[in-house]
């Protein structure tokens, strides 16, 4: 299709008796920030592999900016940048070293290398640490190398795979930057998540799968006009009491989940929903013992999508 | 072209991370330092040898050892580069498929040739002289090197289907253990029993151990050398290519 920088279609991947991906399909364009959403072993760093041609689909078909990831795996590597779940640089070897490196690798010449580390260096904050061992680094310098490394060739495309998983807040707030900044510069990036708040904080589309299949997809307000922005927990102290509630709360328009003594209900509203919620349990001898507002995990959406449209 | 200079960069990056790890380094020399001080001092003297000095016989087999154990370091980094996710980020790079392979184990080749010379020096610091003078002693030096070479392919093959680094290092050792200590490298073939020598006597670290002698301590070393060389190109030919379509098969 045109306009798209990245399309995938009809992938599938085992591995052994285990399928990875079964039948996946998906499209970012060009300029565009595509969240990949999912649990753990949904299939998510297998997408971005194909994509990034290390690992060959069994079946389907990916393009990268119209070049094909298994016949033309050789052109497509010079139109992207990938940065795996695990920082693979090498920990002896400075920043610098490892930058100018993987520069030389990715075909920018000598001495465009080392000026491109120079600059990624600085535009990471990591100038300071540039000649330091990365064995030195703490786990947000070496992320922010890994994604600085996947940039030496300024490509066009760029895959993330969980690119903040296990930073603290702070390193993952400054590569939250660092993504916006690129794709306001024209890349075209594809990252994968297990924080819905991440995929909500970057991604113009996101595509949530769950075993290896697209289980849902939208802008990040939509996904929210689905899932809610809030999830309202009430605790009833007993079961019976709960099952009432449930009952209630259904009656009067919203979906509540029930989970033993607790009932859940989301809202797409805000905190501000609590006080009509409540009202829907009023003079009914319903008063909630417990009352704990939070915001909607993963759980919370793949709850929603597996009850389907019976909730 | 591209290939050379990928295969040189990879190289680069493999030996600046052996020397600024050194204890590997320092391991892989000391190792065999002790087996000299043993074989020269400890059992040496229960061990005769027809016509020469132990510590002459005793040396080519250390060089042979020092090489073949130096080989499991070739499987053990690829390991250690696949469990890392460097080689996956390898693969996601324009750059010359065969630079991998080709980069570690030409840093291998160069880390081998540097315990070498080292263990050379510990030999003449025992009373290791060599008959034939310097041109016999460079002449097994080449020797080693190209054999060195070969087996180290051998293991970057094997490195490649373990991604974990001490299971690579249990895997090779067995198999390293088997090669030298089944050779004539400490004491002559002719105290081992007959089958067990039919297979000491046929094998490659055997072979190069048979033509280091040969050029160091004079004698015929035409065929031996020949021997040698036909065990490397083989070797190197046949580990060069399950290497390689191993690496190419990655991801499948």
């Amino acid at each position: 299709m045109e306009g798209h920088a990245v399309e995938a279609d009809g992938l599938r991947k085992a591995f052994g008796a285990v399928t990875a991906l079964d039948g996946l399909s998906l499209a970012a364009p060009a300029g565009s920030v595509l969240g990949l959403l999912g649990p753990n072993g949904s299939g998510k760093t297998t997408t971005v592999s194909i994509l990034s041609t290390s690992l060959r689909p069994d079946a389907g078909r990916a393009t990268v900016c119209g070049l094909d990831v298994v016949a033309d795996a050789a052109r497509v590597r010079r139109v992207i940048g990938f940065a795996g779940q695990f920082a693979a640089v090498d920990p002896n070897l400075t920043g610098r070293e490892n930058l100018t490196l993987i520069g030389r690798l990715s075909r920018v010449g000598r001495k465009q290398a080392r000026v491109r580390a120079g600059e990624l260096l600085d535009g990471f904050g990591l100038g300071a640490a540039a000649d330091r061992l990365v064995r030195t680094y703490s786990g947000g310098m070496r992320r922010r190398l890994d994604v600085a490394a996947a940039l030496l060739h300024r490509p066009p495309v760029l895959f993330l795979d969980e690119p903040t998983t296990g930073l603290d807040l702070e390193s993952r707030v400054t590569l939250w930057d660092s993504v916006r900044e690129l794709s306001r510069s024209g890349t075209t990036v594809l990252l994968t998540t297990q924080y819905l708040e991440e995929a909500d904080a970057l991604a113009d589309q996101v595509v949530i799968i769950s075993a290896g299949r697209v289980a849902d997809t939208g802008t990040p307000a939509e996904l929210k006009a689905r899932f809610g922005t809030v999830v309202f927990r009430l605790g009833f102290g007993g079961q019976v009491a709960a099952e009432a509630a449930d009952k209630a709360l259904a009656a009067a328009g919203y979906r509540p989940d029930r989970d033993g003594a607790d009932v859940q209900v989301r809202s797409a509203t805000g905190s501000g929903a609590l006080p009509a919620v409540l009202r829907a349990l009023d003079g009914k001898a319903l008063d909630p013992v417990s009352v704990a507002v939070r915001e909607p995990s993963l759980d919370d959406v793949f709850l929603c999508l597996t009850r389907g449209s019976d909730g | 072209m591209s290939a050379i200079s990928d295969t040189i960069d990879v190289a680069g990056r493999n030996l600046r991370t052996l020397f600024r790890t050194p204890q590997a380094l320092i391991f892989a020399t000391i190792q065999p330092v002790i087996f000299v001080l043993l074989f020269r001092y400890a059992f040496g003297g229960a061990i005769r040898v027809p016509g020469e000095d132990y510590v002459d016989y005793l040396m080519p087999g250390i060089f042979a050892q020092s090489v073949a154990f130096g080989a499991i370091g070739t499987a053990v980094g690829l390991s250690a580069d696949l469990r890392s996710g460097i080689l996956v980020r390898f693969r996601t790079l324009p750059m010359a498929r065969i630079a991998v392979l080709g980069g570690r184990t030409l840093a291998d080749l160069a880390r081998n040739l540097l315990v070498v010379a080292v263990m050379i020096g510990v030999g003449f610091a025992v009373g290791f002289r060599s008959a034939n003078g310097a041109p016999g002693l460079l002449a097994a030096l080449a020797l080693i090197v190209v054999f060195a070479y070969a087996v180290s392919w051998g293991f970057a093959a094997l490195g490649l289907r373990v991604s974990d680094p001490e299971a690579a290092q249990a895997a090779s050792v067995p198999v390293v253990f088997l090669l030298v200590f089944t050779s004539a490298a400490f004491v002559p073939a002719s105290a081992m029993p007959g089958w067990l020598q039919a297979f000491g006597t046929h094998q490659p670290v055997n072979a190069l151990i048979s033509a280091e002698r040969a050029l160091i301590t004079g004698g015929p070393a035409a065929r031996d050398v020949l021997v040698c060389l036909a065990w490397s190109a083989g070797m190197l030919l046949v580990f060069a290519l399950l290497a390689a379509r191993t690496y190419a098969r990655m991801g499948r």
